[in-house]
């Protein structure tokens, strides 16, 4: 009976509030979902700050240093709205430090050179929004606000990042490399962001009937294609797929095999850096702990 | 490089390299809320940085802001060296951040009696971010300090140990005194005494103990530094000094 309430609810539109009655599956995924995003948001800080003291020049630091602080808003944004499902910050991160929450396989790559903040906000940034615009309209109310908000911010890093990698494009002929192989090692991943395809994917039928998620991860995936190709050719470089091949009758891009093997490797943890970020993760959060105790016992004494 | 290129020189070079080391904690925080505080005054920083350089590069006119931060060596920058010293633990952070925000409340406030219009101007925007920062450092100083028994061990050494490095903001030499007659610069020696007030206060709500003036690291007018400053600058510099004719 509530349940067929909810699902009306869900049928008509309407958004799902904490407050509300909800079924335990739907609470279970919501938190996994949001929780992989928020915890992306913070690992993702690591490859990026991994940069920032090498940043070239003035505005680039500016920029880069902005940027990697609204992903840690963006952390904090998405652990409140994963609260609101009644689980606590410390639970999620433990879940993260034992390994039991994933985030973004994109994270377990190594940053080599500047070009890869070029990359990483034109494609990383890119892939996110266009999964979070789909997100935008989620039926649980949290989340979708909150995808609202970082929408926004989201579009911006995609345009600065593109902008990186057109200006290294067009510069000097090592710059230019950089900004190939920049392209050539995070192409692959970033179209591995959608997760599998949607016939291997168990979960996406739930989600899609609940509305958690709007679009499959395929279709999410050629939104994204479509959309990027254009935007190398304009920059003169190439995408590192022999098979990308304009489409006439779909009106979009065919594309070649993703690596699969490689995908499911790094989300099992047999990726170059996963257990660098984690490790890292853990121990700036055990350095952390003193701090955060002598916090507590001040705030204590004030009250008592 | 003239008198007043020099002379702003030195609170762009103690900007920059005080944020280039905060800038170190990205992803490092105690909490995701003092990772977003700190990565937020290193980027105040950054900016009263920018805005310096590019006044210098203006009154220079032959030396753009970049290269001012990316091409000089160490012998030419003129921070405090109170900048440069390792981040160390969180406590070591932020006693460095207070009293080095104290100093720049007082000094910001007396530069903004300066009769150079833009620094003035300056002065009064970096202002308001110093005093945001005091609040945030000088809560912890509290916080750590009256917090465990381990906190207030740590932060009691680390306000020992940094100690050292706060005589160089009161010192007086041949530039700041032409700076101060030309009505363009400030009388440093002055602020010690608000100084020592303002840091007292807090020690005392902090309940540590306010370590003796000693020995007094000095040098940084003359552009001599610890051994720290190379190693930040080759990796600040790296990129613009690999590639020379690239645009970034
Ligand atoms: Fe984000
Ligand atoms: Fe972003």
């Amino acid at each position: 009976m509530q349940e067929q309430l909810f699902q009306k609810k869900i049928d008509a539109e309407q958004k799902i509030e904490p407050k509300d009655w909800m079924p335990d599956g739907y609470r279970s995924h919501l938190i996994r979902q949001i929780s992989q995003h928020a915890h992306s948001e913070i690992i993702g800080m690591q490859p990026e700050g991994n940069w920032i003291t090498r940043a070239p020049s003035l505005r680039a630091k500016m920029i880069l240093l902005a940027k990697v602080q609204d992903e840690a808003g963006h952390g904090l944004y998405l652990y409140s709205a994963c609260e609101t499902l009644g689980i606590s910050r410390d639970e999620l991160n433990s879940q993260l430090h034992q390994g039991k929450a994933k985030y973004s396989s994109i994270f377990n790559y190594p940053t080599l050179s500047w070009a890869d903040m070029g990359a990483i906000g034109w494609l990383v940034d890119g892939a996110a929004i266009v999964n979070q615009v789909s997100l935008q309209k989620t039926s649980y109310g949290p989340y979708s606000r909150g995808m609202v908000k970082i929408c926004k911010e989201e579009s911006f890093h995609q345009r600065q990042g593109y902008e990186i990698m057109s200006e290294m494009a067009n510069g000097t002929k090592e710059q230019k490399e950089m900004a190939q192989d920049a392209l050539n090692r995070f192409w692959w991943p970033s179209i591995m962001m959608f997760g599998p395809h949607d016939s291997d994917s168990p979960r996406t039928g739930n989600a899609m009937k609940w509305k958690i998620k709007r679009k499959t991860n395929d279709e999410l995936r050629q939104d994204f294609i479509d959309k990027t190709v254009a935007q190398a050719e304009l920059i003169g470089l190439k995408i590192p797929d022999p098979d990308l091949k304009w489409n006439e009758e779909r009106s979009s891009y065919d594309f070649g095999e993703i690596n699969w093997d490689e995908f499911w490797g790094v989300v099992n943890g047999n990726g170059p850096c996963n257990e660098q970020r984690l490790n890292h993760h853990i121990k700036a959060h055990e350095d952390g702990e003193w701090v955060r105790k002598a916090a507590k016992a001040y705030a204590e004494k004030q009250n008592s | 490089m003239t008198d007043i290129e020099k002379y702003i020189l030195r609170i762009a070079d103690t900007t920059l390299i005080l944020s280039q080391r905060l800038s170190e904690w990205c992803s490092k925080g105690p909490s995701l809320e003092e990772d977003i505080a700190l990565s937020n005054i290193s980027l105040d920083l950054l900016g009263q940085a920018n805005g310096l350089l590019e006044y210098v590069s203006k009154l220079n006119g032959e030396i753009s802001p970049d290269e001012y931060a990316f091409k000089r060596d160490e012998r030419e920058f003129y921070n405090f060296q109170i900048c440069e010293i390792e981040n160390g633990h969180f406590g070591d952070t932020i006693i460095r951040q207070f009293l080095i925000d104290i100093y720049f409340k007082l000094y910001y406030q007396e530069l903004e009696k300066s009769k150079d219009e833009t620094l003035s101007a300056l002065a009064t925007k970096s202002l308001k971010e110093v005093s945001y920062h005091l609040r945030h450092s000088s809560n912890w100083v509290i916080r750590l300090g009256d917090g465990t028994q381990e906190s207030k061990d740590k932060i009691q050494k680390s306000l020992n140990n940094i100690w050292k490095y706060t005589g160089e903001f009161f010192e007086m030499d041949e530039l700041d005194k032409k700076m101060l007659k030309e009505k363009i610069g400030v009388n440093n020696k002055t602020l010690k005494k608000d100084w020592d007030k303002l840091v007292d206060e807090t020690l005392i709500k902090a309940k540590l103990k306010r370590p003796e003036d000693g020995y007094m690291m000095t040098g940084s007018r003359k552009g001599i530094h610890t051994e720290m400053l190379g190693k930040i600058l080759s990796e600040m510099q790296y990129l613009p000094r690999a590639y020379p004719d690239a645009k970034w």
